[in-house]
């Protein structure tokens, strides 16, 4: 099968008719199987992807547990188990006060559409922001602004003191994956600042309620 | 060159240029794989839009269904010294063999009393192995060994990296090693609370930043302004 083609190696220019050469052909076909064997094996063990990862900041508690700054236009989702996730809007309200209704759950959910798809809403939820950085985008791309300034100017719109601040927290039964899941959603939905809360007693009991029911 | 038709018989092909590709790609597969060991566990993470790598130098913490904790340190001369210090505090000795074998496995999970026994332990005993029951991470009572090998373990590997910094610094070549980064794998039907835990350990050391592992999905459009 595999031969190495007898290439002419310079002429016979001394006229003189040499032995008959012996033939340099070697059976390559073994080192050729072995070559693609070993081919095969690197192939089909190599990783070639890296792990993917997220990178994810937590908050440093404050020094005092009472100087916990006020929360202004926070948006609280709450996970429990069976991929189910719970939101309310602002403070929470054990009870009807001065301020406004007892605080109530609505429930969300993971899939991409529905009425109350988790991402429609974060869509709506950050719908003036997105257009922002979206135009932000679409100048940066052309060249109109330098990385640095778009950088800059990104940052600001995020730090919109009227944008909103996603709070999540879990009850016990709630998994990872929804968590990743959460955080995903507000990834893609570039919204300006989420953060991984404990959940509190009230809560908790708000959720519970609303799973076994 | 011209070349007469061989007369009659299979043609003659010339495999060279094949045969050099061939090996070209064995020699290069040969020389960039990476041959790991098997995890402790099998830990299926969740999938995200996370673009990142994970950095090569990582002190990384699995943690399985059952939210037992893996500990591993990517860089073997980090984690050698780690352990001699994790052995001096909870005085637990090892042999300088151990200390060499333990380097070469990937994460582990049993408390640190276990620890000889596993090192020397078969690879397929390993598996089975007895004590493991993820390193200990109580965070109220005393006993948390997972933040002492965060802690020692993270120490260690920043001084490799300085002393890798400070060797090519001498030898006038570019650096390109990255600084240590925590990162936390974890199955994605684990409870919260178990990474909770995990968490409250790095937040108590004060390290407020992770690389959360997850597999790649895919599509999805992203503006993504951070970058």
């Amino acid at each position: 099968m595999a031969e190495i083609a007898d290439s002419g190696g310079g002429g016979h220019k001394g006229g003189k008719k040499r032995a008959k050469k012996q033939s340099t052909r070697i059976d390559m076909t073994p080192m050729v199987d072995l070559a693609f064997l070993l081919l095969t094996f690197f192939v089909l063990t190599a990783t070639f992807s890296k792990p993917k990862s997220m990178e994810l900041t937590f908050p440093a508690p404050p020094d005092n547990p009472k100087d916990q700054p006020a929360l202004k236009n926070g948006i609280t989702f709450l996970l429990s188990k069976d991929d189910r996730i719970f939101y309310y809007e602002g403070e929470f309200r054990p009870a009807d006060d001065e301020k406004g209704l007892k605080t109530t759950l609505s429930e969300l959910s993971f899939s991409q559409d529905g009425n109350a798809s988790l991402h429609k809403y974060l869509l709506k939820k950050s719908k003036v922001m997105q257009d922002q950085i979206r135009a932000l985008d679409v100048k940066h791309k052309n060249k109109q602004l330098e990385d640095t300034t778009f950088k800059r100017m990104v940052r600001e719109v995020k730090a919109n003191p009227a944008s909103y601040t996603y709070l999540i927290k879990t009850d016990d039964k709630a998994t990872y994956k929804n968590v990743i899941d959460v955080i995903d959603e507000l990834n893609v939905n570039v919204v300006g600042k989420y953060v991984m809360v404990d959940i509190l007693k009230p809560e908790m009991d708000l959720v519970t309620e609303k799973v076994t029911n | 060159m011209s070349k007469k038709p061989s007369k009659g018989g299979a043609p003659a092909l010339d495999m060279t240029p094949m045969v050099d590709l061939a090996f070209l790609l064995v020699t290069f597969f040969m020389l960039t794989a990476s041959f790991r060991m098997a995890e402790p566990v099998v830990v299926d993470p969740p999938s995200s839009i996370g673009q990142v790598d994970l950095p090569d130098n990582h002190i990384l913490v699995t943690i399985d269904n059952d939210g037992r904790a893996f500990f591993g340190i990517s860089n073997s001369t980090a984690k050698m010294n780690a352990l001699r210090d994790m052995s001096a505090k909870y005085k637990v000795p090892f042999t300088e063999e151990q200390i060499v074998k333990f380097s070469g496995l990937p994460s582990f999970g049993v408390d640190i009393k276990d620890l000889p026994a596993y090192i020397d332990a078969k690879e397929e005993a390993r598996k089975n192995f007895k004590g493991q029951r993820g390193v200990p991470l109580d965070t109220i009572t005393p006993n948390n060994q997972l933040k002492d090998w965060i802690a020692i373990g993270g120490r260690k590997a920043v001084e490799m990296y300085e002393e890798a910094k400070i060797k090519a610094a001498d030898a006038g070549g570019e650096f390109k090693a990255e600084k240590p980064r925590y990162a936390i794998k974890c199955d994605a039907k684990t409870k919260y609370i178990y990474v909770k835990d995990v968490i409250k350990t790095f937040t108590d050391l004060k390290l407020y930043q992770f690389n959360l592992i997850t597999s790649l999905e895919g599509g999805g459009t992203v503006i993504d302004p951070t970058k």
